[in-house]
């Protein structure tokens, strides 16, 4: 086995030419608005850096993240990502070792620094952190370890970045989401940025692109909303682009699952829909390859990007 | 003798802990298995609305993202005698089938397949052998059979191994003895994990017409919220929902190209696989006892609103003791004395004390953690150790999942499972009851995939023909409304999911849920020991690790094969918890 390659090296033993990786990084670098200048940079950054390392560690969670990781699209689908990109050298549903071995390989991850830490899931604080043990350690325990001299941190999904599920009323866990065991409860001492990308799950693309383009950029973490969701894909609302809203604007609303407004793409607001309040791409990009969105299949938003949507009053038929 | 702790237990959906207490040879002589997450999402859901119950419920787990959705409406549905469109029935069983033959591909080969495929080992294949396997094993592929394709594949290994990074394949049991497959087809089985990746992407799409998105699609109580796309006169349009041409167009694509996969690739490369390692067919069986609560609603073209009837399923519902295909006995989800849970070995107490079973209706969830202060290097498993509970019917220990809903299909004589069957094991040399073992039980589930896809051009037939004819409902708006409700209700829903039987219990009072339980596949098969008097009762994890001999126990392969071979799902298993801890929930039956 050889030292640890550079990516322009793996590249190129994929038969990507110097050339083509060098447009390759001008196209990426513009997509990101970097200054033109800083290009060659950039480009030598990249091409004398191995593969970044990912650490995914899961807290209160129920695995929907990581399938959502499986179903990316685009430019990045998951293969790709996991033998081109970057290295995954912790995911507990998708490694090879088991036990000792698999801790092993988080330990020897994060002994250089410049990882990634990915979180899904939510943090449970009660009991001493009892209720959510991975290896006989709390894993409140396990990513404190983790996050040292980490680049980035990623609260994947609305538990990690809001406490979802588990943290709605009663939370009976007393779970919590990183951004508030980082900031208010000072449970996690970090330096490195998080950032949130909610969802219940997110949006394969937006997850897998957020990651790309960090690496992409030399470690810019793109520009958030007041909530460390990255704007460009948090900046506006699913209402905004959805099919159903010319309807909206006329005053055409479905008022039952399947009557003929339903049948005709009627507005889904009088049957709960929280699409205006909801801040996501769902409807722009679509979900699973461009297939559809959940208000295209006739269901209401139930804004699963936003904080507390688990609790918002009246619940998810309600109108609002 | 020692104990071997295998924790986390990766490759599967949430958090599991192996204790295995072994002789001076090596021989597992007691296991023990502990759920070590929980998140209380039984509690959350008190006081709620039950329409909405679909969607906490279906966040107990996202892989089988469409299971406990269903099972949640059904069980509201059942409550309020709420009957739903035939095509709503038809198009859950599409979603349901799609979840099954989703998830059994992507457990062989990204979950299961690294407990017998030896990666590095595909590095010294010679890619013209593999082609010359992949022919003669998969006659009919078209694609992807050349030696030029598999050349590919291995220089892709090779620059991945070189580059020193090998991320979630780093620190694996490469080169254990026993890996005992040849180099040509580990390549095989590696092309075929990185095809499987892209595959699955592609046929989650199927969720996304009738749901809007995978993971975790829309449903509704009453039938299901996707109605089909019509222009103001009545006429099928395209686009003003996905229930339109393009999108029945993608459906019936993706279950050919499901087909397609399980017959030219899973089905093969599970015989080839198991080919290598027949001693696998005599290990690992479990407790003997098999339970199914039966799913996939028969219907007929222009058949009126119903609810679902438990006579009239695909997989049938029933129970078999011992092995003994010749007598199935009848199961009753709301018979008291039938499905239990007990808390004998668990985190949790019962107001008439521990070893007393529960029925769901009057189930009680009060947590009382007794387990060590992490960090702990081990549990005492002579204590409660784990929060899964511990289901049982009549008292007795059952396996849920592939290999019983295949048994039960076998049983009531379902001439084409019985061909299937009995074609595999003629083919492989073997006789039935290599069945019931830890490879029996994964090519049960492949078995099975071939089954529900088959079955799937089946129903989707039906919803075609459906709406030929003129039939386009999808939903039921007659008790949606919840002050059309009685102020008290009950209802008890059930599906098999991927990894087996599960049973949602809901008790309504004055439109809000009063009690929710759901005892759930992995909960059956993971939960600890119960006892009878002095006498462990284990479930079927620790029962079937018992006798495994391991060959090293600091690369603990052989506990991974069988416990695999289950597909774990402990997010499934642990989600309940009490509100304070204090506070005892009891709901007597109504």
């Amino acid at each position: 086995m050889s030292e640890q390659d550079t990516i322009l090296e793996h590249l190129q033993r994929q038969g990507v030419s110097r050339r083509s990786f060098l447009k390759f990084c001008t196209l990426a670098a513009s997509s990101m608005a970097l200054p033109l200048g800083s290009i060659a940079a950039f480009a030598d950054a990249l091409a004398a850096s191995p593969r970044p390392k990912v650490i995914w560690l899961s807290a209160q969670e129920c695995t929907g993240c990581s399938e959502t990781l499986l179903r990316a699209y685009d430019q990045y689908p998951v293969e790709k990502l996991l033998l081109e990109m970057i290295s995954l050298d912790y995911h507990n549903t998708l490694m090879a070792p088991s036990g000792l071995a698999a801790e092993k390989s988080r330990l020897d991850s994060i002994a250089g620094g410049g990882h990634i830490v990915v979180i899904d899931g939510s943090v449970p604080l009660k009991e001493n952190g009892a209720w959510s043990v991975v290896g006989g350690r709390t894993i409140l325990d396990v990513i404190e370890e983790s996050v040292v001299g980490a680049a980035l941190i990623i609260a994947v999904g609305n538990c990690a970045a809001f406490g979802g599920l588990p943290g709605a009323f009663p939370n009976p866990t007393d779970a919590h989401g990183i951004d508030d065991l980082i900031t208010n409860l000072k449970k996690i001492t970090t330096t490195a940025p998080l950032i949130n990308i909610p969802g219940c799950p997110p949006i394969p693309e937006v997850l897998t692109v957020v990651i790309v383009n960090f690496i992409l950029s030399g470690h810019q973490a793109p520009a958030l909303d007041g909530l460390k969701r990255p704007l460009p894909y948090y900046g506006g609302t699913v209402h905004d682009n959805c099919s159903r809203l010319g309807h909206y604007k006329l005053g055409n609303f479905a008022t039952s699952f399947d009557d003929a407004g339903a049948r005709q793409g009627f507005c889904l607001l009088h049957l709960g829909c929280k699409g205006t309040l909801t801040h996501n791409y769902c409807t722009t990009l679509k979900w699973n390859k461009g297939t559809s969105y959940p208000m295209l299949s006739g269901h209401g938003c139930i804004g699963c990007s936003e904080p507390n949507f688990w609790d918002r009053k009246g619940g998810f038929y309600k109108s609002l | 003798m020692s104990t071997v702790v295998v924790d986390p237990v990766t490759r599967i959906e949430g958090h599991l802990r192996i204790e295995a207490e072994t002789d001076e040879h090596g021989v597992i002589t007691r296991a023990s298995s502990a759920g070590t997450m929980l998140r209380g999402i039984e509690i959350i859901l008190k006081d709620r609305d039950p329409r909405d119950a679909w969607a906490f419920t279906q966040r107990i787990c996202g892989v089988c993202t469409s299971s406990h959705a269903i099972t949640s409406v059904r069980a509201i549905e059942d409550a309020l005698q709420y009957k739903i469109p035939v095509n709503a029935h038809i198009i859950r069983n599409l979603i349901d089938g799609a979840q099954f033959v989703h998830d059994h591909v992507v457990h062989f080969y990204h979950l299961h397949a690294l407990d017998w495929v030896d990666v590095v080992s595909a590095l010294s294949a010679d890619p013209a052998i593999t082609a010359g396997l992949q022919q003669c094993i998969s006659p009919k592929r078209q694609e992807n059979n050349t030696t030029a394709y598999f050349n590919d594949v291995k220089t892709k290994l090779k620059n991945f191994v070189n580059s020193g990074q090998l991320g979630i394949f780093k620190n694996g049991y490469w080169g254990h003895p026993e890996y005992k497959l040849p180099p040509e087809l580990n390549l095989l089985a590696f092309a075929h994990y990185l095809e499987a990746l892209a595959w699955q992407r592609e046929v989650a799409r199927l969720h996304a017409v009738f749901g809007g998105k995978n993971p975790h699609p829309s449903f509704a109580v009453g039938g299901m919220p996707c109605a089909v796309s019509l222009d103001a006169t009545g006429y099928q349009i395209d686009g003003n929902t996905r229930i339109d041409s393009t999108g029945l167009a993608l459906v019936g694509a993706i279950i050919q190209k499901m087909r397609d996969f399980v017959d030219q690739v899973y089905v093969p490369d599970t015989l080839a696989i198991a080919g290598y390692y027949k001693d696998w067919f005599t290990k690992g069986e479990g407790v003997g006892n098999f339970l199914t609560y039966g799913d996939f609603p028969l219907t007929a073209v222009g058949d009126p609103d119903s609810l679902v009837d438990p006579t009239k399923l695909f997989i049938p519902r029933g129970v078999i003791l011992n092995r003994d295909l010749s007598v199935v006995h009848p199961l009753d989800m709301n018979d008291p004395q039938q499905v239990q849970e007990l808390v004998s070995s668990s985190w949790y107490d019962y107001s008439s004390g521990k070893d007393t079973p529960l029925h769901p209706y009057a189930g009680e969830t009060t947590p009382n953690y007794s387990g060590p202060i992490p960090p702990y290097a081990h549990l005492d498993v002579n204590q409660s150790y784990s929060w899964v509970k511990s289901p049982r019917w009549r008292g007795k220990a059952m396996e849920v999942g592939p290999l019983a809903h295949v048994l039960m299909l076998y049983a009531k004589g379902h001439a084409g499972t019985k061909a299937l069957v009995d074609k595999t094991l003629t083919d492989l040399k073997l006789p039935l009851t290599a069945l019931y073992s830890t490879m029996g039980r994964t090519a049960a589930r492949t078995l099975e995939a071939k089954i529900l896809a088959d079955e799937m051009s089946v129903w989707f037939k039906q919803l075609q023909d459906n709406i030929a004819a003129g039939d386009l409902r999808t939903h039921n708006n007659q008790y949606f409304d919840p002050a059309t409700w009685p102020a008290q209700a009950k209802g008890a829903g059930f599906l098999e999911a991927p990894r087996g039987a599960l049973g949602h219990w809901v008790v309504i009072n004055n439109g809000k849920i009063a009690n929710y339980q759901a005892v759930v596949p992995t909960t059956w098969n993971a939960g600890p020991r119960t006892f009878v008097g002095s006498t462990e009762v284990s479930g079927p994890y620790e029962a079937a690790l018992k006798g495994h001999k391991l060959f090293d126990p600091t690369q603990p392969l052989e506990i991974l094969r069988t416990i695999h071979s289950f597909d774990p799902c402990m997010g499934c298993a642990v989600h309940l918890m009490d509100a304070d801890g204090k506070e005892l929930i009891q709901v007597k039956v109504l």
